[in-house]
């Protein structure tokens, strides 16, 4: 067995979370979804790190935690406000830019 | 040709056109404020060109050469293209020079009394010295872009007199017919001057005409042709004559000034200005004939059918400028013949329409002379200056046009080979017609029994109406005796390229003969119009006729329906043709696109659903096809 | 030792790396399946919980003790409990309804998505399936934190100085949507708040309690009136009744 099974794990999780994000409604759930795809990233860095034999990797899923953690705390905000206007989470309420 | 340099009076010659153009300039801006002198300004402006002219008359006599440019500006330095603007008076300008601004004085007192109760008097004189301005820049211009300025200028001129009653249908219909059918004669002039640029790289007098003798036969018969089929338009010439008596629908003066003595006769003008050209090429000439002696028949047998006292004189306009045609398409002498009739005319004609604009004054406007009758009584002074007029035109002896008329008849039968026994044959019968018609006219207007409608008390015109037309009266009687006498071919004929003294020697039919002939022929129209319209009562509605002949005289020869089957038809199947294929087939190009670029953006408007969830689907599509691509590149 | 043969990640996988993978790489797909099956958003939560510390298990086995550590304190820790937070503030809309609006929108998504594994898989297998792993011994020879550090400090310190702008940032950017704008004047004090809820139509004693204690334990239960009729200003708006929610 070689490495190469997490980067399948990782395809994997990443498309679950594509999925996700195409098929929930709930905009916190598509953000999970999004969360998701970004670990799957996460994962494939890590592995890649290993397979290179240098830690550049690792610090690229570091700073891909921490993009996320700052898209997080804006995302979930946008997510309220949206919510106190519209009494909604539904990504689909939120069609109004259309033709 | 030689010339001089203007000095002296002679230096002042632009004022000859700046004077009535400033005149109808501040009449047209001055407005309703101009309206108590207006008419004032304008007789006075038109006036002093008129003695301005005179004195330069006599100046230009002075000089040695008896021809004298004035260089004004550069008109157009394009390139290759030099138009300067100057100012040509030799022989040729000043006669007319002299007989534009004296005639159109003479009128412009005359419309004084006219026009007395017209709203628009102060417009019409503000039109009547436009006029006169463009006529002077197309007679004194040097070249033929100054010429061509005047002659639109006469045509706009023409254009807003023939409508100034632009409320009455017949009036507006008319004049954009006039304009219309020049237009024609203009495009051949334009299209001649582009010739003459293209050949010899100038458009003055003096280079093309030092250059002509240079040119094919083929390129200055065109250009001779282009130049006719100008000078027909203006003129009011076969087969462009339909506009001229329509015409008429202008006030009275207008008629006499600018569709009988000036005007119509700038064809005439053009013809013997670029005598060098036309002297170059037989044919060119032929046509001139030709088209002259058609027209003087058309103008003669319409003129004998038509009851309209107006368009009688129109068409005799039309057959009179036939016969000017006729002579300078002969050449040679016969230029200066052409001049002298046209000079004449201009005296009797104006006069006679003068004369018959006072009927209509004093006949509550009626025009139709099977109304009139017995007028002589009524209207004296009107009467008797008429009827100097219509002896001088149907060419008593001793009157204007017996001198020049018989010249005319004379130099024709003198044409070399058969051609000359055909035009002279036509322009003799022509003057036998003349008289008739002529005859019809006066017997029917102003002698026998009067055939009056209830509503009309003829009375004389007032004086400023009645002065002019004696002085024209006085022209007719006296100037062809006294033209002649004062030399005026030794005067015009250097600028034909002749010795001064030479004269037209009839060697075919010696001139006592023809005058014998004209005679002859003159007294029998004249018994015959007596036979039928004094001698027996007058119908005061015209007689059904059976005659072919009479039919189609009164329809003008069937030159409207021609014009219209051959011109306007096949130009109304054209547009329509047009119309269709631009709606059909341009617009429907421009609008099927339209409408399927519209079409289809509508429809992929349909994809901004605005739902987030379409749009990624979208991407994930996008990523697919690229991983796709990437394997295939990459590692297939 | 177990410390040393943790970072010891050779380029083979071992034996019990391999175990580990083969029970924990079927949680963490479990848990990303379950997450986007699950109806309840909380529950959707939970199993993204179970996905993210199964990552991080597989982080530490790779040779990152450090990014592992992270993964869990960091992202299954503050970040997903920040998720719960506002689960439970959203609240009531926290479940979706199974009916799909968009045509065709699940058939879609599922061949795209299948499509799109079975590329990148197919990449995989083809790009680097016969790669050498070379692994992290010598990387991780002076202990994984002190080499991620050397590096972070030193290659990367202006990434990461960036970074710190980036997070105060999103703080600043988090407060800013979240404030709700008072409407402006001056406060109303006491007295004015007092008189405000006696004007007309005003009811100025608490409000009743939910039916808690009644029948259920859930704060949606309205409580009693006395002639057994539910009082609707016993529940709060937001929440909603029992009722109103089985109607919707």
């Amino acid at each position: 067995m070689t490495p190469t099974y997490y980067l399948m794990l990782a395809a994997a999780l990443f498309t679950i979370g594509a999925v996700g994000v195409l098929i929930r409604r709930n905009a916190i759930v598509v953000f999970m979804c999004v969360e998701l795809m970004l670990n799957a990233a996460n994962l494939t860095l890590v592995t890649f790190s290993r397979m290179n034999g240098s830690l550049d990797g690792q610090i690229m899923a570091f700073f891909v935690m921490v993009v996320a953690a700052a898209e997080v705390v804006i995302g979930l905000a946008i997510i309220m406000s949206i919510f106190r206007t519209r009494r909604s989470a539904s990504v689909d309420d939120a069609n109004l830019l259309k033709y | 040709m030689r010339t001089e340099a203007a000095t002296g009076v002679l230096s002042a010659l632009w004022v000859l056109i700046a004077l009535p153009l400033a005149g109808a300039a501040v009449l047209l801006l001055a407005g309703r404020r101009a309206d108590r002198w207006g008419h004032v300004l304008g007789c006075l402006t038109s006036g002093t060109a008129f003695v301005l002219g005179l004195v330069q008359f006599f100046a230009l006599r002075a000089t040695e050469h008896r021809s004298v440019t004035l260089h004004l500006f550069d008109f157009i330095p394009v390139g290759d293209l030099k138009v300067d603007l100057g100012l040509l008076f030799d022989p040729l300008s000043a006669v007319f020079v002299l007989l534009i601004t004296g005639v159109g004085t003479l009128i412009h007192v005359y419309s004084i009394g006219y026009m007395e109760h017209d709203p628009g008097r102060r417009r019409f004189f503000a039109y009547l010295n436009l006029f006169v301005a463009a006529m002077l820049l197309l007679v004194l211009g040097n070249n033929f872009v100054a010429l061509y300025v005047g002659w639109e200028g006469v045509g706009l001129a023409s254009y807003l007199l023939i409508a100034f009653w632009y409320d009455r249908p017949s009036a507006a219909t008319a004049a954009k017919k006039a304009f219309l059918m020049n237009r024609v004669g203009d495009v051949g002039l334009a299209i001649a001057i582009f010739l003459l640029f293209a050949q010899l790289g100038t458009v003055s007098y003096e280079g093309v005409f030092a250059g002509v003798d240079k040119l094919n036969t083929a390129t200055l018969t065109t250009v001779a042709l282009l130049l006719l089929l100008g000078a027909c338009g203006k003129s009011g010439q076969f087969p462009l004559q339909a506009w001229l008596p329509d015409a008429m629908e202008g006030p009275t003066p207008v008629s006499a000034l600018i569709h009988a003595a000036t005007m119509v006769t700038a064809g005439v003008y053009l013809i013997a200005r670029t005598n060098p050209i036309f002297d170059l090429t037989h044919t060119g000439q032929t046509v001139v004939c030709a088209v002259g002696a058609i027209t003087l028949l058309i103008g003669c047998i319409v003129g004998c059918a038509k009851d309209d006292i107006k368009r009688v004189l129109a068409y005799s306009t039309v057959s009179q400028i036939g016969y000017m045609f006729l002579a300078v398409g002969l050449g040679g002498p016969a230029y200066a013949i052409g001049i002298f009739h046209l000079l004449t005319h201009g005296f009797f004609k104006a006069g006679m329409f003068l004369g018959a604009g006072s009927v209509m004054h004093g006949m509550n406007d009626q025009v139709n002379i099977r109304r009139f009758g017995g007028l002589i009584r009524y209207m004296p002074v009107t009467a008797i200056t008429f009827g100097l007029g219509y002896l001088a035109i149907i060419g008593f002896p001793g009157f204007a046009g017996y001198f020049s008329k018989d010249l005319i008849i004379e130099a024709a039968f003198d044409r070399p080979g058969w051609t000359g026994w055909l035009f002279g044959g036509i322009a003799l019968f022509g003057a036998g017609l003349t008289a008739f018609y002529m005859s019809r006219l006066y017997f029917l207007t102003f002698l026998g029994k009067p055939r009056w409608t209830d509503d009309v008390h003829p009375h004389e015109s007032p004086r400023s109406m009645t002065v002019p037309m004696i002085v024209l009266a006085i022209g007719s009687v006296a100037g062809g005796y006294v033209l002649k006498a004062l030399g005026l071919f030794e005067w015009l004929n250097p600028v034909f390229g002749l010795a001064p003294d030479e004269h037209l020697h009839a060697e075919r039919l010696s001139a006592a003969a023809v005058t014998a002939m004209t005679l002859v022929v003159v007294a029998a129209g004249i018994g015959i119009a007596y036979a039928m319209f004094l001698r027996r009562p007058v119908p005061v509605v015209a007689p059904a006729v059976t005659n072919p002949i009479v039919r189609a005289a009164r329809n003008d020869l069937y030159a409207n329906t021609v014009n219209e089957a051959l011109f306007a038809r096949p130009g109304q199947y054209l547009a329509r043709a047009l119309v269709y294929v631009d709606s059909r087939g341009v617009d429907g190009l421009v609008n099927g696109l339209a409408a399927m670029v519209g079409g289809t953006s509508s429809r992929l408007r349909r994809t901004q659903t605005g739902f987030v969830r379409s749009y990624a689907l979208t991407m994930l599509g996008g990523a697919v096809l690229v991983v796709a691509a990437l394997l295939v590149v990459r590692v297939g | 030792m177990i410390a040393q043969q943790l970072l010891a990640a050779g380029g083979e996988v071992g034996t019990g790396e391999e175990i580990t993978f083969w029970i924990l790489g079927p949680v963490a797909l479990g848990g990303a399946i379950g997450m986007v099956l699950a109806r309840n958003a909380i529950h959707s939560a939970l199993f993204l919980v179970l996905t993210m510390f199964s990552l991080g298990v597989f982080y530490v086995l790779q040779g990152g003790p450090f990014i592992g550590m992270v993964q869990i304190i960091v992202y299954t820790g503050a970040i997903m409990i920040l998720f719960l937070f506002v689960l439970m503030l959203v609240g009531r809309d926290s479940s979706d309804s199974v009916v799909e609006t968009l045509r065709g929108q699940r058939v879609a998504a599922t061949i795209l998505g299948i499509g799109f594994a079975a590329l990148v898989a197919a990449a995989i297998v083809r790009g680097v399936g016969k790669a050498e792993s070379i692994g992290l011994d010598e990387a991780n020879a002076g202990g994984n934190v002190p080499a991620i550090a050397t590096k972070l400090f030193s290659d990367y310190v202006f990434a990461f100085e960036v970074t710190s702008a980036l997070l105060i940032t999103a703080a600043v950017g988090a407060m800013v949507l979240a404030h709700v704008e008072r409407p402006g004047g001056a406060r109303r004090t006491q007295r004015e708040l007092s008189k405000a809820r006696f004007r007309d139509g005003g009811y100025p004693a608490p409000k009743p309690g939910p039916g808690v204690f009644a029948r259920h334990d859930s704060v949606a239960t309205p409580a009693l009136l006395p002639d057994g009729r539910p009082a609707e200003a016993s529940i709060s708006p937001i929440v909603g009744t029992d009722a109103e929610r089985s109607g919707r």
